[in-house]
């Protein structure tokens, strides 16, 4: 008998606000330590809370963008739990009136598009960071704790998922069109290495076609989308001999062990109610306006999905489609050169091509280059005019690339431009067949090969700047 | 009427030691704080709708700016255990 997972991801995305969650220290990464603090991220006694209402906004834009419910009211709570990281001995969350409710995210798999319905949206704040000394691996071992305060009261918001999801292959894919969107939407540069965003899942194995859910475990601890799919691979594969055995999985919550590629056991039970909810006495309930929603809702760019789609339409691969659909500033870039009169997929295979290439190089993202829409539309025509072979540019895509100017004048200035003057170009031939007349006398007997060598010759006599192609027809016409 | 309460479970949750002595004595204490409580469950609350704050106020946000922050050595000054820039506290344990 086949199993089959059933899987449901949490998500944490920090949100790029220019200000915390409920103060005005800075929201940013790679600060020095314990500089972005104030009485309230530090829990101070008497600090007040005050939300910061883009950070609402965010999470009501990606709620939209979901499709999900919009609550008219929503209120903040306490979740209390004790933990260094948490100076107030409690986080601000949501609880029963979360910001956004329902709604859902296509996500393509390999076995075609497969909806995952969404339990929920709220906001909340993230802890601060800590460091344990003296570990060997096991935080139990740590001699001390070193805290950093900076990322006390960072908008953070949370995405539940329904456990909608069959595989860990599943729930990468979900993850990775999930993090599109938020970049898309501004919402979060959604950098995984920075820790901007993170995973938990539940997940339980059942028999195949069974309608009943297994008991669940929680994976907590994924940092990027190849350790959420590698946890919970390790969990289908922990929980399934279990199953074929007949013995019971035991609910509870695991931690991923990403050095070890293991899941570990929890120690503490702690359930929903030993949280002790209650609503926020620092903060008011915030209500959503009709307009305000409109507002958010038509300043809603497209979408991934339909970023992809329209692509696919300009003739792209479904690969290079979501390549230039989720590199930082390629769609927009795509969409200047197309606009400027580019051919669509030309200049998508420069992006993933060369110009992919030279940002890993430099270490840079296209924004700081100065390549503009306009330039991979000149190249185009230049290449489309048959002024530059294909490999001359590549050079020429180089040279703008490392701020040499634009095409047509790189091109000049590193004397790429191929003899496009016909009679230049009919002179240079016939200068060449008058220097090989057994060779012409042999080509018009029908010995075919010599076109190649006397295209060799003509690009010798032009330094290379001769369109092959061009004067291959030009001898052949020549011969007959 | 008085309410039972788990008091071990209270005061592992606060993360509080407390004697044999201390539970009933605290038990006893919150016993009655909770049957003062449940005096309010005697009201008739049919059509009041639930309420999270006393105040009638509604969105009291702030602008995305940023302010000014503390100053970290004033801060680390104050803290019992410093070691650099950091604060440092006992070993804990991961919440789970």
């Amino acid at each position: 008998m086949g199993y089959e997972a059933v899987i449901g991801v949490e998500t944490h995305v920090e949100v790029a606000t220019r200000s915390k969650m409920f103060c005005g220290c800075p929201n940013g990464f790679g600060a020095e330590p314990n500089t972005h603090i104030c009485p309230v991220c530090l829990g101070l006694p008497g600090a007040l809370p005050v939300p910061n209402v883009r950070a609402i906004e965010a999470t009501v834009s990606l709620g939209l963008a979901l499709g999900a419910e919009i609550a008219p009211r929503s209120v903040f709570h306490r979740k209390n739990y004790f933990y260094a990281d948490l100076p107030k001995n409690y986080q601000i969350s949501q609880f029963d009136l979360p910001l956004c409710r329902g709604g859902h995210l296509d996500v393509e798999t390999e076995t075609g598009v497969r909806r995952v319905g969404l339990t929920r949206v709220h906001l909340e704040e993230d802890t601060g960071k800590s460091t344990h000394l003296g570990e060997s691996g096991r935080i139990r071992a740590a001699e001390a704790v070193l805290l950093d305060f900076n990322r006390s009261g960072v908008p953070l918001m949370e995405v539940v998922s329904e456990p909608d999801l069959r595989s860990p292959e599943e729930a990468r894919a979900y993850a990775a069109e999930l993090r599109a969107l938020i970049v898309a939407l501004g919402i979060s540069e959604a950098r995984l290495e920075e820790g901007q965003m993170r995973f938990d899942a539940n997940v339980s194995v059942r028999p195949e076609g069974s309608m009943a859910l297994g008991t669940k475990v929680e994976i907590k601890n994924m940092n990027s989308l190849r350790s959420l799919q590698r946890a919970l691979a390790f969990e289908v594969e922990r929980q399934t001999p279990l199953l074929e055995a007949g013995r019971e999985v035991e609910q509870e919550t695991r931690h991923w062990d990403e050095a070890a590629g293991v899941t570990r056991a929890g120690r503490s039970k702690e359930e929903s109610s030993d949280y002790r909810y209650f609503p926020e006495p620092d903060l008011v309930p915030v209500t959503l306006e009709a307009a305000l929603l409109e507002r958010l809702r038509s300043a809603l760019p497209e979408l991934p999905a339909a970023r992809r789609a329209r692509y696919r339409a300009l003739g792209l691969e479904p690969d290079a489609a979501r390549l230039i659909s989720e590199g930082e500033g390629y769609g927009d870039l795509l969409d200047a050169a197309v606009a400027a009169g580019a051919e669509a997929r030309a200049a998508a295979l420069w992006l993933s091509g060369e110009v992919t290439a030279h940002l890993r190089r430099v270490g840079m993202s296209l924004a700081s280059t100065p390549l503009t829409g306009a330039h991979l539309a000149e190249l185009d025509a230049l290449v489309a005019a048959g002024r530059l072979s294909a490999t001359a540019a590549k050079e020429v895509l180089a040279g703008v690339l490392a701020g040499e100017g634009a095409p047509e004048e790189v091109a000049a200035r590193r004397d790429l431009i191929q003899i496009s003057d016909e009679g230049v170009l009919a002179a240079a031939v016939a200068e060449v067949l008058a220097a090989h007349p057994d060779e012409l006398a042999r080509l018009r007997a029908g010995e075919q090969r010599l076109v190649g060598f006397l295209v060799g010759k003509v690009m010798q006599t032009t330094g290379g700047k001769a369109d092959p192609r061009r004067v291959s027809e030009a001898i052949r016409r020549a011969a007959q | 009427m008085p309410v039972p309460i788990d008091i071990a479970k209270v005061a592992r949750l606060a993360r509080l030691a407390l004697t044999s002595e201390e539970m009933e004595r605290y038990g006893a204490q919150l016993g009655a704080i909770l049957e003062h409580a449940a005096s309010l469950q005697a009201l008739d609350i049919e059509g009041v709708p639930p309420t999270a704050h006393p105040l009638p106020m509604l969105n009291a946000l702030r602008p995305d700016e940023v302010e000014e922050t503390l100053d970290r050595e004033e801060v680390l000054g104050q803290a019992p255990d410093r070691e650099g820039p950091y604060f440092r506290v006992p070993p804990f344990m991961e919440e789970a």
